[in-house]
């Protein structure tokens, strides 16, 4: 009995009843998805290599801004341009994990905060590619270059509000008056950087005089710039505190209509801040060259002009014109505030830990 | 007389034969030796997290055990208690009333309830806002007819709470159906043969034989939620995974963060904890010999129409409205020059890397399954729950994490399609070893027995008798899974090849810049795709159905 070695037929009228032969056609089949799924996963083992004339970047900036520009660069000169697209705190996770491992050999980033976070895996930009961007755009150890400006605004709606209603600086959002009108984004980055340059220009103890200020006008917290644009286009809220081109996407989107426009404070401040997004080359680039062209690229007249026009950012050269949307940088009123100055992004998170913004 | 049974009804048939027998049976070294390297693929993110967060300093230490901390756990603990029940609420009636009733147009009906899987929370929770925010559509609407100048706040819990049990019901409801569409109907029937109604009994034979179904998809609710951050974000909820999302986003702080997701994983295994608690001892499958037929449907009559009111209820706010203002929006760029761009490639690459890893996790979660529902003890249990981990963490941890390991000790695999594959068996295993436990739970281990003493060795009684009768169970997986991966984000950003693309990355890009037409579109099109393949699956029953 134990060692029958007949071939018994299989018990499929133990299955399901009725179906004896749909059960075994069944399971040939199930068994062919399975194998076919195994096959599926085969090639995926075997790709990679890289060419001479490659070059890797990380970029913290979403392809729908910086994709069309990097495949002009890629087709001037000709280098296999390969970019992984992610925010900028993820790729900064994902660069310290890599560390030495990282295949990238440039890193382009949103904010400055998220550059300076992996500054010791940079080496030095060329005095030549550095010094294309003013003194204020650019690493004061020239590890990595401004690319594109961005200034802090206040966005308003304009059903609610005129922009001679608004305040010249962020002191006159403290007035009781505005209270439940305000929006802010207090995780974005760029407010961060924003509250950085406050606790250096203004101190540690009016900077928080200013954030229980508003704190007590009850503002809405966004998790983002794009999310508090949009409430202050729908008059969900008043005014909001954002970076100044994602108004210009609204309207691209919904047309002159979108009842939201941008006001730069006049008393300048820390409220009309600029910043940066910038790259570097990291330091275990084996492709440094191109790494360097393609710096060199990002500033240069024709990706200046794309930035100026395509993304509504401030460029950093000489001779480019801005968008007919936006107020010039020389209208600006730009604190003088040195990268080093924003730097210190642990002291700006305690400061918002310490006031109940931040968990 | 079938003797399926649960505690509330009598006759207690033994979970598994190897107790039956008086002894534990060994499981095969053909089951454990893969269980036990799936476990070990689990453990990953875990020893990662330890050896980020062994790195902490003082500061590290204060910054965790605070009593802020206790608070956010708390407003957690809320919301996913909340989510879960109402998940529940919505997903087992539809699951009836699509696999077990005569409801007009049923499988159109799951098709179109079990979709909204696939919409990424961020894009869910923004569409709720404008729909429903305090300046909403709504708003503008009510404003024409009645002046109604704003809405309540849908901010805060509530507005997480709708959005996350719309986006996750399904997750019990794909269980669930594969669970009624393979339930012994004799017992139901022995109830009403008895006299009692319909009511009783689906309260009394037909909801406690749901319970493994409804035990495993309330699971992947609860954790789904823990680890959710882009509805709770644009909702202004803040829960343990913001917290730690806060981290990485704008502290880029790696320890804290690390630290967190270790308290986080601590929480996750109390729920793990407390599901295992709500499990019967009884057995789900039938022990009497004969087979089962598929049920009669139930007929609805009257209660017809509320039943198409609340399918319809659902599928309106949950699908309809969605993807009406995704229309609305991609309609609303187009005319105003906006471009839509070619999805083919993003589209290939998406429904390429999902059905692989729906494959993949079903490869993975067998073994795991097998040893959980047949060989229970203490080691198969633990393996069991040990894959729920990936599922409860944030994905950027679990990404970091293969970020970690893939760099330094597999540089050949990093950044290749097929280490992001198994980044998402690590995140999503638990769906598939979820309802496969739950599936074979339902299956006799006699038939298995009468195979093997017949002849057949135990990878041929497996292969011959257990897979077919699994295979609603496989399909309901695998459908969770692909799913999942269709919009799965951080892994796929951070993991993924360079230059790769896919729909969720590429909704990401463009909704994250306020490209709103191209987002819409690109989200549009995951929704449309994914149904494809669940349209094929409710076909297939059908077929079964005969």
């Amino acid at each position: 009995m134990k060692d029958t070695k007949k071939r018994v037929p299989p018990p499929v009228e133990m299955g399901r009843g009725a179906r004896g032969p749909g059960t075994r056609f069944r399971q040939g089949r199930l068994w062919v998805l399975l194998i076919g799924a195994c096959l599926l996963l085969l090639p995926a083992a075997a790709c990679g290599g890289a060419s001479s004339e490659s070059l890797t970047i990380y970029s913290g900036r979403s392809e729908s801004l910086v994709g069309p520009v990097i495949e002009q660069f890629a087709a001037a000169t000709g280098i296999d341009v390969e970019v992984k697209y992610g925010s900028t705190s993820q790729m900064v996770s994902t660069l310290k994990e890599e560390g030495n491992n990282t295949p990238a050999d440039v890193f382009f980033a949103q904010d400055p905060g998220g550059i300076g976070s992996v500054e010791d895996m940079l080496q030095a930009v060329p005095e030549a590619i550095l010094f294309k961007a003013p003194d204020w755009a650019r690493d004061p150890d020239g590890r990595w270059v401004g690319i594109s400006g961005r200034a802090r605004v206040v966005v308003y709606n304009t059903e609610n509000l005129d922009a001679s209603d608004l305040p010249s600086d962020l002191w006159g959002f403290t007035d009781p008056k505005w209270k439940g009108r305000i929006g802010w984004p207090p995780t974005n980055a760029s407010f961060q950087t924003m509250v950085t340059a406050m606790r250096s220009m203004w101190g540690e103890e009016r900077t928080r005089q200013w954030l229980e200020g508003i704190i007590a006008n009850e503002p809405n917290a966004y998790p983002k710039n794009t999310p508090t644009v949009a409430a202050a286009g729908a008059g969900e809220i008043d005014v909001g505190f954002v970076n100044h081109y994602y108004l210009y996407r609204f309207i691209a989107e919904e047309g002159e209509g979108f009842a939201a426009r941008n006001h730069h404070l006049s008393a300048g401040g820390p409220g009309s801040l600029v910043m940066v997004a910038g790259a570097g080359v990291l330091s275990t680039s084996e492709n440094r060259d191109n790494a360097e062209r393609f710096l060199e690229f990002m500033l240069s007249p024709v990706a200046q002009q794309y930035f100026a026009s395509q993304a509504f950012e401030y460029p950093l050269v000489e001779g480019v014109r801005v968008h007919q949307f936006l107020t010039p940088l020389s209208e600006v009123n730009r604190p003088n505030i040195t990268m080093r100055e924003l730097a210190d992004l642990e002291g700006t998170q305690r400061l918002l830990r310490d006031t109940g913004i931040l968990p | 007389m079938a003797g399926v049974s649960s505690r509330d009804a009598g006759t207690l048939e033994p979970a598994s034969h190897a107790v039956t027998r008086g002894r534990r049976a060994r499981p095969p070294a053909i089951l454990w030796a893969p269980a036990a390297l799936v476990g070990a693929a689990m453990a990953l993110p875990l020893v990662y997290l330890i050896i980020r967060g062994l790195g902490g300093g003082a500061e590290f230490w204060e910054l965790l055990f605070r009593v802020r901390t206790l608070e956010i756990l708390l407003r957690s603990a809320l919301l996913v208690g909340a989510v879960t029940a109402a998940s529940l609420a919505i997903a087992a009636p539809l699951a009836w009333l699509t696999v077990r009733t005569d409801l007009p147009f049923r499988r159109t009906w799951a098709v179109l309830t079990s979709l909204p899987l696939v919409i990424p929370s961020y894009i869910g929770a923004f569409l709720a806002i404008a729909a429903l925010g305090p300046r909403g559509m709504l708003q503008q609407g009510l404003e024409g007819i009645f002046g109604v100048e704003r809405l309540p706040e849908i901010y805060g819990f509530p507005g997480a709470m709708i959005v996350l049990t719309l986006l996750s019901y399904p997750y019990v409801l794909l269980p669930c159906r594969a669970a009624l569409s393979r339930m012994d109907p004799s017992l139901e029937e022995a109830s009403k043969s008895l006299g009692y109604g319909a009511w009783h009994t689906f309260r009394r034979i037909t909801l406690p034989l749901m319970r493994p179904a409804m035990g495993s998809g309330a699971l992947l609710v609860a954790l789904y939620t823990l680890s959710d951050f882009g509805a709770v974000s644009l909702m202004r909820y803040e829960t343990f995974t913001w917290a730690i999302y806060l981290q990485y986003e704008s502290a880029f702080d790696r320890t804290l963060a690390a630290g967190l997701s270790l308290a986080l994983v601590v929480f996750a295994v109390g729920i793990l904890l407390m599901e295992y608690a709500t499990r019967g001892r009884g057995g789900y499958h039938r022990s009497s010999s004969g087979s089962a037929r598929p049920p009669a449907p139930l007929r609805l009559g009257r209660w017809k129409w509320p039943a198409l009111g609340f399918c319809g209820a659902v599928v309106a706010l949950a699908m309809a409205l969605p993807m009406a203002i995704l229309a609305y929006w991609v309609a609303r760029g187009v005319l105003a020059g906006e471009s839509v761009p070619n999805l083919w490639s993003a589209t290939a690459n998406s429904l390429y890397v999902s059905l692989a890893a729906a494959a993949a996790a079903l490869l993975a979660a067998l073994p795991v399954a097998i040893l959980a529902a047949r060989f229970p003890g203490k080691t198969a249990s633990l393996l069991e729950r040990a894959s729920h981990i990936g599922f409860a963490l944030p994905g950027i941890a679990v990404a970091l994490a293969l970020v970690f390991f893939g760099s330094q000790f597999a540089t050949g695999l990093y950044q290749t399609v097929a280490l992001l594959i198994f980044a998402y068996v690590v995140l999503f295993l638990p769906a598939g070893v979820g309802v496969l436990r739950a599936s074979l739970l339902q299956i006799s281990p006699r038939l298995e027995e009468a195979a093997r003493s017949l002849g057949r060795g135990a990878l041929g009684a497996m292969g011959t008798i257990t897979l077919p009768l699994l295979s609603p169970g496989l399909l309901a997986g695998g459908a969770l899974v692909f799913l999942l991966t269709m919009k799965e984000l951080p892994a796929t950003l951070i993991l993924g090849p360079i230059g790769f693309k896919s729909l969720a990355t590429s909704i990401w890009s463009t909704s994250s810049e306020a490209f709103f037409a191209q987002a819409a579109s690109h989200a549009l099109t995951l929704i449309l795709v994914s149904s494809a393949p669940m349209a094929f699956i409710m076909m297939r029953e059908r077929r079964l159905e005969g």
